[in-house]
C-alpha cells in the first residue's frame, strides 16, 4: 500500500472516509462482538460509480476490504481485516424500482430488508426472507449470508428470490449476475454469489422477486410439556403433507426469556410450538383445525391461534426477541446456529441436554423447527473465570453433534469467522479445495473479505499447477479464451 | 481401469449433435468415473457426459467427442427420509423412477422435466430443466440441497448437504445446476420434497386475443390464489388457451377455481383435450425438423412477445408457443428456411434483450447451428464464466465448447 493511500480514497469519497481511530472503533466488529478488529478505514460511498472505484484502488494497492451492510451479522462475516479497509454500504440506500405486475423490485444494498415490505405493501406484496433482524439488517448483508429467517420454510431463502445482481469484483470490473428473468443463460452466478459472505465481490444493486400477500395468515400457539413432545408434533404435521410457512419452537428458558423481555404471553411449558399458516381462507381453516388435532393428539395442554393482527404480531415479536432476550436471563451467551435433519430432534435435544449438564452450563433452545433450524443459546457469565471458554467448548460440541447426524454448521447465520475451523468436520479437502476454485475465479488475490469461511487460504495457483496445452490447441484446432 | 464390456467403439446412438463419440464407456461407480476422467485429462480426451441422452443436442456442438462417459450405471435411490423430506440419488436415476418410489409416501420432487421416463437426474440438472411446476416450487437450483461431482482432474467432491437449511460454503449445487456438464460429472444429488397434493384442477380457458389472456394470467398471480400451473397456449393457427391448475385440500381447490374463473371475466372454462402440462414436451414430440427455442422474459410480456413471433414469421410458417407465467416460454416454429429463422431468432433476441429477456435454441438443425450461436449473449459475465470453467477444467475435457461464449 503506498503512503497516499487514503488520500486517493479521500479524493473518491471526500466526506465519506473515516480514519479516526475512535470512530473506526464503531466498525471493529459486527454482531459477533468476540472478534475485534479496527480497520486501516472506512469509506462510505454514495454510488456505485464510487464502490467501483474504491474496490479498483483496492486491487491496484493490494488492500483487502470488508464490504458491511448494517453489521447486524452473528458469524463475524463484516469483522474488519487487519490493514485493510470496510467499505460501508449504508448510504446506497434508494429503492430504484418497483414493477408490481411483475414482481420485482430493484434495490441497492444499503436497504434494510422490511422497508422493501413496507414499499409493496400497499400493492398487498411483501418480501418474504423475514430474518429476525429484518428492521436493521440490509438488503447487501441478505445477500452476502443468504439469510433465512423464519419463514423460509414455505418461501424459501434470499437466494429464492434474488434475481440479478449488479457486482464490483474485487479487479474492479462491475458485472452484471442473472437478470430480470429466469435462466440467463450461462452458470447460476447469483446462486453462488449469494450466500458467499462477501468473498466474491461487492454488490451494489439487487434485483429481487416480492410475493403476493396471502388471503389470511393463521398463527398458532402450543403448549407441551416437553420440546420432544413439541417436536413429536411438528413432525406429525410435516407428514401429513401440511406445510406451514412456519414452525418455530422454544423451549422453556427461552420462554422466560423472552416473557421477561417482551410480556408476549406466551403459556409456560416445556416446549411452545408457533404454528402459522398462511394462504387462501378455506385451505387455511381445514389445514388450522388440522394441526390443531395433531397438538392435542401429542397432549397440548394449551393451544391458542392468535384472534387479531395484534395478537399475531405480539407472538412474534417474542420469537423475534428471543436472542437479545438473554441477557435478560444470563449477562453473556453464545448464539449458536445449526441445521439437523428434523426428525433427529429429539436425539439432539437428549444430546444438548446431556452436554449443558456436563458443562455445568444453561441452553437455551430456540427452533425453526419445521427446517430443523437450531438455535442453542449457550448461557455464561464472562466474569467468572474459565466460563466463557466452557460456553465457547460447549457451543462447539453441539455443532459437531448436528454434523454427526447428518447436519450443517450454519443454516443462516453464515460461516464468517466464527466456524471457519468447523468447516472441515462438514467438508473434506478436495470438497473445500473445490469451493477454492470458486474463489480463485472471482477473486485471485483474495482482497475481498479474505481469511472467512474457509479454514485456510491456499494460493490459488496451488490446484492449477502448471498449465498444459490441450492438444486442440497445439494443433490449433481450437482455443481456449 | 473399468469393466470388460463397459467400454466400447462409440455408435450412431451416442451422437451429439452429428458428433460421434470416438469411445463410450460406463463407469460402473464413482471412484471408477474418477480414474477414467483423471486418465481422460491427462491425455487430453474430450469427454461428453451422458445420462438418459434425451437432451444431448442442448447446447452448441462440439468439435469433437473423443470419450462419451455414461451415469447408466449410477442408478439406485440412495436414501429416501420421509420424515425429513429429503431424497439422496445417484445422477443416473430417472426422474421417474423417482416419483414412483416417493408417491408410496404421499410425496414428490416438485419439479416437471421433460421425458421423466428416460432423463435422468443429472441430466435434467445439468440442463436445468424444468416445466410448470417451477411457478410454486422453484426450479431445479431451488429444490437441489446437495451435489457430488467428479472433475476433470478426477477429484470428487461434495457440496450442499442433506438438510434443506444450509449456508455453509458456496453453492455448488446451484454452479452445477445448468452448467451443461462443463464443470464435472455428476454423481450424486440431494434434493428437497414436497407432499403430493390431495386433490388438482385444471382449467383451461380460451382466448380471443393474447393480451387479454395475458392480463387474465397476471390477475391470477395478483389474486389470492396460488396456482402450481399457469400458462398460455397460443400458436399461428389462432388459438389462445390459458391453463390454470390449482392443488391442494378439495376445499382449497374449489375455493380458488372460484377465484380464477371470477377473473376471467366472463370467459368459461373448457374442458381441456388432453394433458394441456405435456404442451411443452409435445414441442420436440411432433418430431420433424423445427427449431425449438427456450425464452426468458418478464411475466408481462408474453403477449407481447408472442405478436412479435406472429408478426416476425413469415404468415405461411408454423408456430406454437408454451409460455409460462415465470416469465419462461418455449416456442416451436417449422419454418423451412435456415437463413430466415436465423434472422428471426436475431430479431427475437434484441427485441427481449431491453427488458433482460433471452432466447437459447435447443433444437435446430445442423444448418441453423452453424448461422446462430445458440446461447445468445451471457452478457458482462461472461469472462468471469470463463475464469470459472478455467479453474474447474484447466484443461478443457468436459463438454469442450458446448456451453456459452465457447465454454
Amino acid at each position: 500500500m503506498s503512503p497516499t493511500f487514503i488520500e486517493a480514497l479521500r479524493s473518491l469519497v471526500g466526506e465519506g472516509l473515516i480514519t479516526s481511530r475512535d470512530e473506526l472503533r464503531t466498525y471493529e466488529c459486527d454482531g459477533l462482538t468476540n472478534f475485534r478488529v479496527v480497520p486501516l478505514a472506512v469509506v462510505l460511498p454514495s454510488t456505485a460509480q464510487q464502490v467501483q472505484a474504491i474496490v479498483r484502488l483496492c486491487a491496484e494497492e493490494r488492500v483487502a476490504f470488508v464490504a458491511r451492510g448494517s453489521g447486524t451479522g452473528l458469524s463475524g462475516g463484516a469483522l474488519p481485516v487487519e490493514g485493510g479497509i470496510v467499505i460501508s454500504l449504508a448510504r446506497l440506500n434508494h429503492i430504484l424500482e418497483v414493477d408490481i405486475p411483475n414482481a420485482r423490485v430493484v434495490v441497492e444494498p444499503g436497504v434494510i430488508n422490511f422497508a422493501v415490505t413496507q414499499r409493496v405493501a400497499p400493492y398487498g406484496y411483501f418480501y418474504a426472507p423475514d430474518p429476525s433482524s429484518q428492521s436493521v439488517c440490509t438488503i447487501g448483508g441478505n445477500v452476502a449470508e443468504n439469510s433465512g429467517g423464519a419463514h423460509c420454510l414455505k418461501y424459501g431463502f434470499t437466494t429464492t428470490h434474488v434475481l440479478g445482481l449488479e457486482v464490483v469484483l474485487p479487479d474492479g470490473s462491475l458485472v452484471q449476475l442473472g437478470g430480470t428473468t429466469l435462466d440467463a443463460p450461462g452458470y447460476d452466478l447469483p446462486g453462488v454469489f449469494v450466500g458467499s459472505e462477501g468473498t466474491l465481490g461487492v454488490t451494489t444493486k439487487v434485483t429481487l422477486r416480492v410475493v403476493k400477500r396471502p388471503e389470511v395468515i393463521q398463527t398458532l400457539l402450543a403448549a407441551f410439556d416437553s420440546t420432544n413432545a413439541a417436536g413429536a408434533a411438528v413432525s406429525d404435521i410435516i407428514a401429513s403433507g401440511i406445510l406451514p410457512a412456519a414452525i418455530e419452537m422454544m423451549d422453556n428458558l427461552a420462554i422466560q426469556a423472552a416473557e421477561a423481555a417482551v410480556h408476549a404471553g406466551y403459556p409456560n411449558c416445556g416446549g411452545l410450538l408457533l404454528v402459522e399458516l398462511d394462504g387462501p381462507s378455506a385451505e387455511v381453516e381445514a389445514l388450522m383445525a388440522q394441526v390443531k388435532e395433531r397438538c392435542m393428539t401429542h397432549h397440548a395442554s394449551e393451544i391458542r391461534v392468535a384472534q387479531s393482527e395484534a395478537e399475531r404480531m405480539l407472538i412474534w415479536k417474542g420469537r423475534k426477541a428471543a436472542f437479545a432476550a438473554m441477557g435478560r436471563i444470563s449477562p453473556n451467551y453464545i448464539v449458536q446456529d445449526g441445521v439437523i435433519p428434523r426428525t433427529a430432534l429429539p436425539q439432539v435435544m437428549d444430546e444438548i441436554e446431556r452436554l449443558s449438564a456436563a458443562a455445568g452450563l444453561r441452553v437455551a433452545n430456540v427452533f425453526h423447527a419445521g427446517d430443523g433450524n437450531l438455535h442453542p443459546l449457550v448461557l455464561y457469565d464472562r466474569r467468572i473465570p474459565g466460563q466463557e471458554h466452557d460456553a465457547e467448548q460447549l457451543s462447539g460440541e453441539i455443532l459437531k453433534l448436528c454434523v454427526r447426524v447428518g447436519g450443517s454448521i450454519t443454516g443462516e447465520h453464515g460461516v464468517g469467522q466464527e466456524k471457519k475451523m468447523f468447516m472441515s468436520e462438514m467438508f473434506a479437502e478436495p470438497d473445500l479445495q473445490t469451493m477454492q476454485l470458486v474463489r480463485c475465479a472471482f477473486d485471485p488475490d483474495h482482497l475481498s473479505n479474505p481469511g472467512k469461511i474457509f479454514p485456510r487460504t491456499p494460493l490459488c495457483a496451488e490446484k492449477q499447477g502448471v498449465y498444459v496445452p490441450h492438444p486442440l490447441e497445439i494443433s490449433g484446432e481450437a482455443q481456449f479464451f | 481401469m473399468v469393466g470388460e464390456g463397459d467400454l466400447r467403439q462409440g455408435c450412431a446412438a451416442d451422437e451429439v449433435c452429428g458428433i460421434v463419440p470416438e469411445l463410450y464407456v460406463e463407469p460402473a461407480h464413482e471412484a471408477e468415473l474418477a480414474r477414467v476422467l483423471e486418465y481422460a485429462n491427462r491425455t487430453g480426451m474430450r469427454v461428453a457426459p451422458r445420462g438418459g441422452g434425451t437432451k444431448l443436442d442442448w447446447g452448441s456442438a462440439p468439435p469433437a467427442i473423443d470419450l462419451m462417459v455414461s451415469t447408466a450405471k449410477f442408478n439406485k435411490i440412495l436414501e429416501h427420509a420421509p420424515g425429513d423430506m429429503t431424497i439422496t440419488v445417484e445422477a443416473g436415476v430417472t426422474f421417474s423412477q423417482i416419483q414412483s418410489a416417493l408417491s408410496a409416501h404421499r410425496q414428490r420432487l416438485a419439479l416437471d422435466p421433460l421425458w421423466p421416463d428416460v432423463a435422468t437426474v443429472g441430466g435434467v440438472i445439468a440442463a436445468n430443466d424444468s416445466g410448470a411446476l417451477r411457478l410454486r416450487y422453484g426450479g431445479v437450483r431451488d429444490l437441489i440441497i446437495g451435489i457430488t461431482v467428479v472433475l476433470a482432474d478426477g477429484t470428487i467432491a461434495k457440496s450442499g448437504g442433506k438438510v434443506v437449511k444450509n449456508v455453509a460454503g458456496y453453492d455448488l449445487p446451484k454452479l452445477m445446476s445448468g452448467a451443461l456438464g462443463t464443470l464435472g460429472i455428476i454423481t450424486k444429488a440431494v434434493f428437497r420434497l414436497h407432499p403430493l397434493p390431495e386433490s388438482s384442477r385444471t382449467l383451461t380457458f380460451p382466448f380471443l386475443d393474447r393480451e387479454t389472456a395475458n392480463q387474465f394470467m397476471l390477475s391470477i398471480a395478483d389474486s389470492i390464489a396460488v396456482p402450481t400451473g399457469l400458462q398460455m397456449r397460443t400458436a399461428a393457427s389462432g388459438m389462445i388457451a390459458v391453463d390454470v391448475r390449482i392443488d391442494g385440500i378439495a376445499a382449497g381447490v374449489a375455493a380458488q377455481s372460484d377465484v380464477v374463473r371470477k377473473l376471467a371475466g366472463g370467459v368459461n372454462p373448457s374442458e381441456p383435450e388432453g394433458n394441456p402440462w405435456q404442451a411443452r414436451q409435445q414441442l420436440w414430440d411432433a418430431g420433424g425438423s423445427a427449431s425449438i427455442c427456450k425464452l426468458s422474459m418478464l411475466p408481462a410480456q408474453l403477449s407481447s412477445t408472442a405478436e412479435f413471433v406472429r408478426e416476425a414469421l413469415s404468415t405461411n410458417a408454423e408456430w406454437t408457443l408454451v409460455m409460462q407465467s415465470t416469465g419462461l416460454a418455449w416456442l416451436r416454429t417449422d419454418a423451412a428456411d435456415g437463413g430466415q429463422i436465423a434472422d428471426f431468432i436475431s430479431a427475437l433476441r434484441s427485441f427481449l434483450a431491453p427488458t433482460g429477456g433471452t432466447a437459447v435454441l435447443l433444437k435446430a438443425t445442423e444448418a441453423l447451428r452453424e448461422k446462430v450461436e445458440p446461447w445468445g449473449d451471457a452478457g458482462s459475465a461472461l469472462p468471469l464464466m470463463q475464469k470459472i470453467k478455467l479453474q474447474f477444467d484447466p484443461r478443457g475435457i468436459l463438454n469442450c465448447g458446448r456451453f456459452v461464449g465457447g465454454i
